[in-house]
C-alpha cells in the first residue's frame, strides 16, 4: 500500500466515511473504492455485500483472485449519563474499537478527571447530537436514570439508524418510560428497539459486571443483529 | 478517537521505518481472527496487531522482513499444525491466507 493510499483510508476513517481497497493478489495492484462510487464497479456485489455485511474477502474475478478489504466507519458509542457504570463501560467498548462520547449536563459529573481520554459534553443530549451523529455504526446507552436527560437522547435514538439502544433501569422504570415515550408520539415498533433493563441477563452484580451484560448485549446487535 | 494500526503504521513510516503490513484474507475452519485482520511490523522485527493467537506470528513477522527487502508482496498460508508442519500451524485446527506487503513508498 503506498502513502496515498494510507492516508486516503485514513482520512476516510477520521471523516466517517466507508470505503473499501481492492487489492489483486497476483499483482499486487492497488485501489480504493468509496461506498458511494460501488455502481458499476466489476466487483459492484461484493462490495455492496461488504459494505453492508462488514465483512472483507476474497473474490474471484475473469480468473483474478482480488481481496476486498472493508473499512467501515469505526464504532461509535454514544453514553448519556456520565455515572459509574459509565467508568467500567468505557474502556471495555474502546477495547473492543468503539469510539466513545460521553453526554451529562450535570457539569459535576462529566469532568476530565473521571472520564479521562473521552469525548466529554455537559449539554443536554438534544444540543449535542445531531442526526448525523447517529449512524448504523453507532450505539446509544441512556444511563442517568433521569428522564430529562434520558429521554430526549432516546428519542433521537429512536428517529436514527443506530444499531443498539440501551437504557438503565428496573423494570418498572422501563414500563413507565415506555409510556411516557409513547405519550410522546414514539411508535410501539420504534419502542421495541429499545433494551431495557439494559444488558444480557447474566446476574451481573456491580458496575463492572453491569457494564459487560451491555458490551455482550451490544455485541450480538451488531453481529447476529438481534 | 480509538487509534488503529494503520494510523500507526503512518507514524512508523513519518519516523522514518520501515514497515511490512500483514492482513489475513481468508480464514476457513476455526481461526481466531477475522479476515481484515492486521499486523505491522518494522525492520528491526518490531511489531503490533495481530492475525493468529500467536500461532503465526513469528514466521509472518520474519516473512514480512524479506518483503520490506524485495519489495515484493507475498502472500502465506498456514493450516493444521501436524508433525511437519510442528515448526509453524495453527493449533486450533484452522486454515488461514496471509498477504503481506511493503508499505509507503
Amino acid at each position: 500500500m503506498n502513502r496515498d493510499l494510507i492516508d486516503q483510508v485514513l482520512s476516510a476513517r477520521d471523516t466517517r466515511r466507508a470505503v473499501a481497497t481492492v487489492t489483486s493478489i497476483a499483482g499486487g495492484v492497488q485501489r480504493i473504492v468509496p461506498r458511494d462510487a460501488v455502481a458499476g464497479d466489476p466487483l459492484e456485489e461484493a462490495l455492496s455485500e461488504g459494505f453492508r455485511f462488514d465483512k472483507s474477502g476474497v473474490h474471484a474475478l475473469e480468473g483474478e483472485e482480488y481481496f476486498v478489504h472493508i473499512h467501515n466507519p469505526a464504532l461509535k458509542l454514544v453514553v448519556v449519563g456520565a455515572v459509574h457504570i459509565a467508568q467500567s463501560l468505557i474502556p471495555m467498548a474502546r477495547a473492543a474499537g468503539y469510539d466513545v462520547m460521553v453526554i451529562d449536563p450535570r457539569g459535576a459529573f462529566a469532568t476530565g478527571e473521571r472520564f479521562p481520554d473521552v469525548t466529554l459534553h455537559d449539554e443536554w443530549p438534544d444540543e449535542v447530537l445531531s442526526e448525523g451523529d447517529l449512524d448504523a455504526r453507532t450505539a446509544l446507552v441512556a444511563l442517568t436514570h433521569d428522564p430529562k436527560i434520558d429521554d430526549p437522547a432516546l428519542r433521537m435514538a429512536l428517529d436514527s439508524e443506530c444499531f443498539y439502544i440501551g437504557a438503565l433501569g428496573s423494570r418498572r422504570t422501563q414500563a413507565s418510560r415506555m409510556e411516557r415515550l409513547k405519550a410522546s408520539g414514539a411508535l410501539q415498533d420504534a419502542l421495541a428497539r429499545i433494551h431495557g433493563p439494559i444488558g444480557l441477563d447474566i446476574g451481573a452484580r456491580g458496575a463492572p459486571e453491569i457494564a459487560i451484560s451491555i458490551m455482550a448485549e451490544m455485541t450480538r446487535a451488531l453481529r447476529l443483529g438481534e | 478517537m480509538t487509534e488503529t494500526l494503520l494510523g500507526q503504521a503512518a507514524q512508523w513510516l513519518d519516523d522514518g521505518r520501515q514497515v511490512a503490513l500483514a492482513t489475513v484474507i481468508e480464514t476457513w475452519g476455526s481461526a481466531p481472527q477475522p479476515v481484515g485482520s492486521q499486523l505491522i511490523v518494522d525492520q528491526d522485527g518490531n511489531f503490533e496487531g495481530s492475525v493468529s493467537g500467536g500461532c503465526v506470528e513469528g514466521d509472518v513477522v520474519s516473512a514480512a522482513m524479506d518483503v520490506m527487502d524485495s519489495g515484493e508482496p507475498r502472500v502465506l498460508a498456514y493450516g493444521v499444525a501436524d508433525e511437519t508442519a510442528w515448526q509453524v500451524g495453527l493449533a486450533c485446527g484452522g486454515k488461514i491466507r496471509i498477504y503481506v506487503e511493503p508499505l509507503g513508498a
